[in-house]
């Protein structure tokens, strides 16, 4: 019986700190709004991991049903998102969110 | 007619609110029947009450409650009226003079655009007026009190085009609140000490609660004296009352010399149990009604308008009212208000008809002569002023001498009134002697119009009429004051009296008439033209009042212009807005400055927490 191969659990935290870092610096750097949501996406699917490898290290049940919640969020967040961004293009015929700035003080 | 009594206040009170209301768009007709046919109403149940009250053999008073007005834990005035001699004598003097002044003022403002307003005023001056002396407690008199106080400065200022016009009206208002305000307080004071505002309880409950001569009392009763003189115009308040002769003619002759200004013996009349407990404050009131009589006295003698004389004759004749309430004679206050109401509406009338036939001419050196070409002016003046300066068998001449002799039987200070009384006797004889001999004699200087119609004279006769049997009426008030001391008729004081009127008479005759006594020696020297002068500025009351009141207050307002109590409050504004400007800049409408501002802010809040828990 060939033993099963355990990955540390640091290094799933440290792929889920990452991959979140890598998001967060999308949000904040692109100008596209699709590109936003994209990076929205991986903070939380890096949000996710974290939970499963959290999970993983416990042999609990908890983090993997965090994770179908995360999903069935991202989903929701998704269809919402997309709606918005739709309007904004409509409104501005452009989706450089620098350009819709109009709530400013 | 008790059922009734309730109209007596109400028609005119309806007549005012439908003039008021329909904004002057009635014909002039109407007005006239609905401005006047008020006051018949008010005036014909007035005495058909008199009446039915005066043929009882033992009128009792009544109270006639309408309804509960408020209900305040245990302060329940009502809205009720009290019917005595007293009242009844105020009713027939408001109604009566009211009445004819109404009738007057129908042809003498009939060609003012302002016609149906000033009847609605009037009106509602009545209205208020009668309410005063109906009322049965304090507070009920004092919404009267106010609304004649209203009716005089909307009245004072009836021509508003001229800025001067509205300074008097603002002025009367303003120097009686002050009154009025020490006579709001001592209602205060005998509630909190009475229980009751409510007269008669008042009264009764005051000599169980106070022995004579009880401090409070005194307090109280002078609060009460503060009100008066603020109303009727005496010393220290008698200022606005001159001012307040820039009104039309039948509004001076109404409200300030037959009614309103007699408001304050009113009051004392009213309360008299009250003053009886306190005897400093009734020789307070005997003080300030000499003193005022005599300052009063000296101006009108000095004075060169027609009107301005009539009002400090006013002046000065209530202070012999305020004299005599003083010394106790209550009753003869009472008579000489009624008898003053009667010449001195007749004197007013007079002047306006004058005035009326002269182009707005007040001016006495102006006219001249009038004797022939304004008879029924003439004659008006002849009656009011020998009624005024108390010739023997007018009206005036029965009052003033009763009140005369009672000051002199009144205690230790009895005959220095009665010194004062004679004095103001006799300049009160000269000035109004003056008046028509100036006035009526000598050349003509201004040619006066057709005199004035009808409507006119017909309240000039009655009145003339009045005030010469004026004096013949007996006062169903005995009941309502204690019965005055009897009184020595005899000796020399009951001929000195009456002889001053009549030797003041002879000196106006040849001074202003004959000319044999030259004044001109006096008057052209320093000290006289000096006394003339300060006597002309009422003994310089207005200036010291503008040095003491007007300009230190006005000083101040000028300092507080921009409100120093403001400044805290605008800094506290200012505060905000520039702390809003500033929190407003973070807001930038750019999504990623504020992402990285969230990351910025989450990095900070996990460092310090990871720096607070870690070592």
């Amino acid at each position: 019986m060939t033993e099963a191969v355990v990955i540390p659990m640091e290094h799933g935290l440290l792929l889920a700190a990452i991959l979140f870092s890598i998001g967060l610096g999308g949000v904040m750097v692109r100008r596209n709004i699709i590109l936003i949501l994209m990076s929205l996406e991986i903070m939380l699917n890096a949000c996710a991991l974290a939970f499963v490898v959290a999970g993983a290290r416990w042999a609990e049940a908890d983090g993997q049903i965090m994770f179908m919640l995360v999903l069935t969020i991202a989903a929701a967040e998704v269809a919402v998102g997309l709606g918005l961004l739709l309007q904004v293009h409509r409104r501005f015929g452009t989706l450089d969110i620098d350009r819709a700035n109009r709530m400013r003080g | 007619m008790a059922d009734f009594i309730y109209l007596i206040p109400l028609a005119p009170l309806v007549s005012f609110v439908v003039l008021f209301l329909t904004l002057g768009k009635m014909p002039k007709r109407l007005v006239t029947v609905t401005g006047v046919g008020s006051i018949a109403i008010s005036a014909s149940i007035v005495f058909l009450l008199g009446f039915e009250y005066l043929s009882q053999l033992d009128p009792q008073p009544y109270a006639v409650s309408l309804y509960t007005w408020m209900n305040l834990g245990g302060f329940t005035p009502k809205v009720s009226f009290y019917i005595d001699g007293l009242s009844l004598v105020m009713m027939f003097v408001i109604t009566g003079v009211g009445l004819l002044i109404h009738i007057y003022s129908a042809l003498f403002m009939f060609e003012d655009k302002d016609y149906s307003r000033f009847f609605s005023y009037m009106n509602l001056f009545v209205s208020a007026m009668l309410l005063l002396v109906l009322a049965d407690n304090l507070m009920l008199l004092f919404v009267g009190w106010e609304g004649v106080g209203l009716c005089s400065y909307l009245l004072v200022g009836f021509w508003h085009e001229e800025s001067a016009n509205g300074a008097a009206a603002r002025k009367a208002f303003i120097v009686t609140r002050v009154g009025d305000t020490f006579m709001a307080l001592g209602m205060f004071l005998l509630f909190w000490h009475l229980g009751t505002l409510d007269i008669q309880p008042m009264v009764e409950q005051a000599g169980n609660t106070w022995q004579t001569g009880d401090s409070m009392a005194t307090i109280a009763c002078l609060l009460l004296v503060g009100g008066a003189v603020g109303k009727s115009a005496q010393l220290p308040l008698q200022t606005w009352l001159p001012d307040a002769m820039a009104g039309p003619t039948p509004v001076s002759a109404l409200i300030h010399a037959a009614t309103m200004v007699t408001a304050g013996v009113y009051l004392i009349a009213r309360t008299h149990e009250l003053f009886l407990l306190s005897p400093v404050a009734l020789n307070v009131v005997a003080l300030i009604g000499s003193i005022t009589l005599l300052m009063a006295a000296f101006t009108a003698m000095t004075q060169t308008d027609i009107k301005r004389i009539l009002a400090y004759s006013t002046i000065s004749q209530i202070g012999y009212m305020f004299l005599a309430l003083g010394v106790g004679a209550w009753s003869w206050g009472i008579f000489h208000l009624m008898t003053h109401a009667f010449f001195k509406a007749l004197l007013f009338l007079g002047a306006g008809a004058v005035i009326y036939s002269l182009h707005h001419e007040h001016n006495i050196f102006k006219m001249g002569g009038l004797r022939t070409k304004l008879p029924v002016a003439f004659w008006s003046f002849m009656i009011g002023s020998a009624a005024l300066a108390a010739l023997p068998f007018t009206a005036g001449f029965y009052s003033k001498d009763g009140i005369l002799l009672a000051a002199y039987h009144h205690g230790e200070f009895g005959p220095w009134f009665w010194g004062a009384g004679l004095l103001g006797a006799l300049l009160t004889s000269i000035y109004s002697f003056r008046l028509v001999f100036v006035v009526f004699f000598g050349a003509t200087k201004t040619q006066p119009e057709a005199p004035a119609g009808w409507g006119m004279a017909v309240p000039l006769i009655v009145l003339c009429f009045l005030a010469i049997i004026g004096g013949q009426f007996q006062l169903p008030v005995t009941s309502v004051f204690p019965a005055a001391a009897e009184m020595d008729h005899s000796g020399a004081i009951a001929y000195i009296t009456p002889a001053v009127p009549i030797i003041g008479v002879l000196i106006a005759y040849l001074i202003f008439l004959r000319h044999s006594i030259s004044i001109t020696g006096w008057t052209e020297s320093t000290l006289g033209k000096r006394l003339n002068r300060f006597w002309f500025s009422h003994w310089a009351m207005d200036w010291l009042y503008g040095h003491l009141f007007v300009k230190p207050y006005v000083s101040i307002t000028r300092i507080n212009k921009h409100d120093i109590v403001d400044w805290f409050y605008n800094f506290v504004a200012e505060t905000t807005s520039f702390a809003h400007d500033i929190s407003s800049t973070t807001q930038t409408g750019q999504l990623r400055t504020y992402a990285a501002v969230m990351v910025a802010g989450l990095v900070i809040i996990i460092s310090i927490f990871l720096g607070v828990s870690l070592p």
